[in-house]
């Protein structure tokens, strides 16, 4: 295709948002919705997905050992555990350690207590493994895949938690989901129906096309730069909003929320866009070429 | 250079729109088609153009069977045929320069060509000056001249006009009949559909008479051509 008549239908397809200003302008406000919407929920999303990931890193399963078990049983143990693909982390702690550990926390200020216990470990049947998970909704299939080990005893982890975190996660998902779709779905409509007039209102300058020997690319291309054009708008307005809004937004938690600092750590707006920014693109680009796409093969026969 | 082989058009059950036309019009000629509404006149040109598709027979035009060409095909086979209509059929919203350049514009041409061409064409039809005008700033018969000058710009072997003075007084269907007499001069072969009896009796062209899909005449000189 030449550069002229690249540029031509270029300038076409921005003519014919012109020449339907309000279908156009509606299509391009439902589409800007749809990404800010978008936008809003995917950065609700990675930032609870990211709160749950570091909660998830500090739940542990820890696994207990039958009475006399040998240091081999539980290296083998510890060998099948870190097989797993959900485990992140597997730390061995052993009989001494735990009790060390036990004296820290039960017996500060006051050892000489302890020292009692000097020969003799209380704790001497507690070695034992904290399990790190990287997917905690894997947790049960994990629980009973250990509980089946030789020489395990027990393994005891927090199903509460993991299944809150877990079916919150999920909800959240479905429901941007099942929001996005919506929205997606008003989107494709409404700039159909501006391609739809545009068609209308240019039909007889198709017709004289057609007459002329104008190839069917060349008649229908300003439609499809058209439907992409809204599209293009549509999500580049909203992504700018939502970055304004993002940084502005994290700054004044950050103020005026100081207490949340370490327990909920928002992730820099640079993470969040990196990803937003082309899907969003794609996603406004795409639902404009769909629209116009769809209506063109429904009412531009050339 | 146009040859329909027993041609036959029907678009429902009922009288056919054309019935077994065959019709030879050779590279260079000047030919007008006349008829009353329904005789079949406008079906022709459509098949030329490859508007519609005829139920039975051929049609070949420079020597191509238009029964073979694909839809894909269809645009570089209008290229050869330029096409003027009663009603103009300018876009509004261009000028006069930008609907003739729009013709080139759909084939592909280069701008620089474009550039080049448009004025040259617009000076063959007297409207050089005007090249800034829309058609709602000119009269029927300049509007009718930018639609010639549109039709010929890229230099069509064929120009089919279909009742090209039918909306026009007699002084400019005059000067539109002088300029499609000139582009005939220049080599284009020229097909006009028209009602206009005076102009056909006058210009002692080539006559086809059709009534009801049915060829019912073709004289040489048409100059005795009664209705």
């Amino acid at each position: 295709m030449r550069i002229s008549t690249f540029l031509y239908t270029l300038r076409q397809g921005a003519k014919n948002i012109w020449k339907n200003k309000m279908f156009s302008l509606a299509s391009i406000a439902t589409m800007t919705a749809c990404i800010f919407l978008f936008g809003t929920f995917y950065s609700m999303v990675v930032n609870f997905q990211s709160v749950v990931k570091d909660v998830e890193e500090g739940v542990a399963v820890t696994v207990f050992f039958v009475d006399g078990a040998s240091q081999e049983q539980m290296d083998e143990v510890g060998r099948q555990i870190g097989k797993r693909a959900e485990v992140s982390k597997w730390d061995f702690v052993s009989a001494d350690e735990a009790w060390e550990e036990f004296q820290k926390v039960y017996f500060e200020g006051e050892e000489e207590m302890a020292a009692g216990f000097e020969d003799d470990n209380p704790l001497a049947n507690s070695a034992h493994y904290e399990v790190y998970m990287n997917d905690i909704s894997m947790q049960q299939s994990l629980v009973g895949f250990i509980q089946s080990l030789d020489g395990v005893k027990e393994v005891k982890s927090s199903d509460a938690a993991a299944h809150t975190l877990t079916d919150f996660n999920r909800l959240i998902g479905y429901v941007s989901a099942g929001i996005i779709l919506i929205l997606l779905c008003v989107a494709v409509f409404l700039i159909s129906n501006t391609v739809t007039i545009g068609i209308a209102v240019r039909r007889e300058e198709i017709a004289i096309m057609k007459l002329i020997g104008a190839t069917d690319f060349f008649v229908k291309a300003p439609f499809m730069v058209e439907g992409i054009l809204i599209g293009l708008i549509g999500s580049l307005l909203p992504l700018a909003l939502l970055y304004y809004m993002y940084r502005r937004i994290i700054l004044y938690i950050a103020e005026k929320f100081h207490w949340l600092n370490g327990m909920v750590d928002f992730l820099p707006v640079g993470t969040v866009f990196s990803t937003l920014v082309p899907v969003g693109l794609l996603l406004g680009v795409g639902i404009g070429f769909l629209g116009s796409f769809m209506t063109i093969r429904k009412h531009l026969n050339v | 250079m146009i040859k329909l082989e027993n041609v036959s058009k029907a678009y429902s059950a009922g009288i056919p729109a054309l019935n077994n036309v065959s019709l030879k019009i050779g590279a260079g000629e000047f030919v007008f088609v006349v008829g009353d509404s329904g005789s079949g006149k406008s079906t022709l040109i459509k098949l030329l153009l490859k508007e519609l598709e005829p139920t039975e027979g051929t049609i070949v035009i420079n020597n191509q069977k238009l029964g073979n060409i694909r839809h894909k095909d269809i645009p570089r086979f209008r290229r050869n045929i330029g096409v003027v209509f009663q009603d103009f059929r300018l876009l509004k919203d261009r000028n006069v320069y930008e609907n003739v350049a729009f013709a080139q514009r759909v084939v592909g041409t280069p701008v620089k060509t474009m550039r080049r061409k448009v004025p040259a064409v617009l000076s063959m039809v007297g409207l050089a000056a005007k090249y800034k005008s829309y058609p709602r700033e000119i009269s029927g018969g300049e509007q009718q001249r930018v639609a010639i000058a549109r039709a010929l710009v890229n230099e069509p072997k064929i120009l089919l006009a279909d009742e090209p003075t039918g909306n026009l007084d007699t002084h400019n269907a005059w000067e539109i009949m002088k300029l499609l007499e000139e582009i005939n001069r220049r080599g284009t072969t020229v097909l006009v559909v028209t009602h206009n009896l005076e102009i056909v009796k006058t210009m002692q062209k080539r006559v086809v008479a059709m009534k009801q899909g049915v060829i019912v005449g073709d004289e040489r000189l048409g100059g005795g051509y009664e209705d």
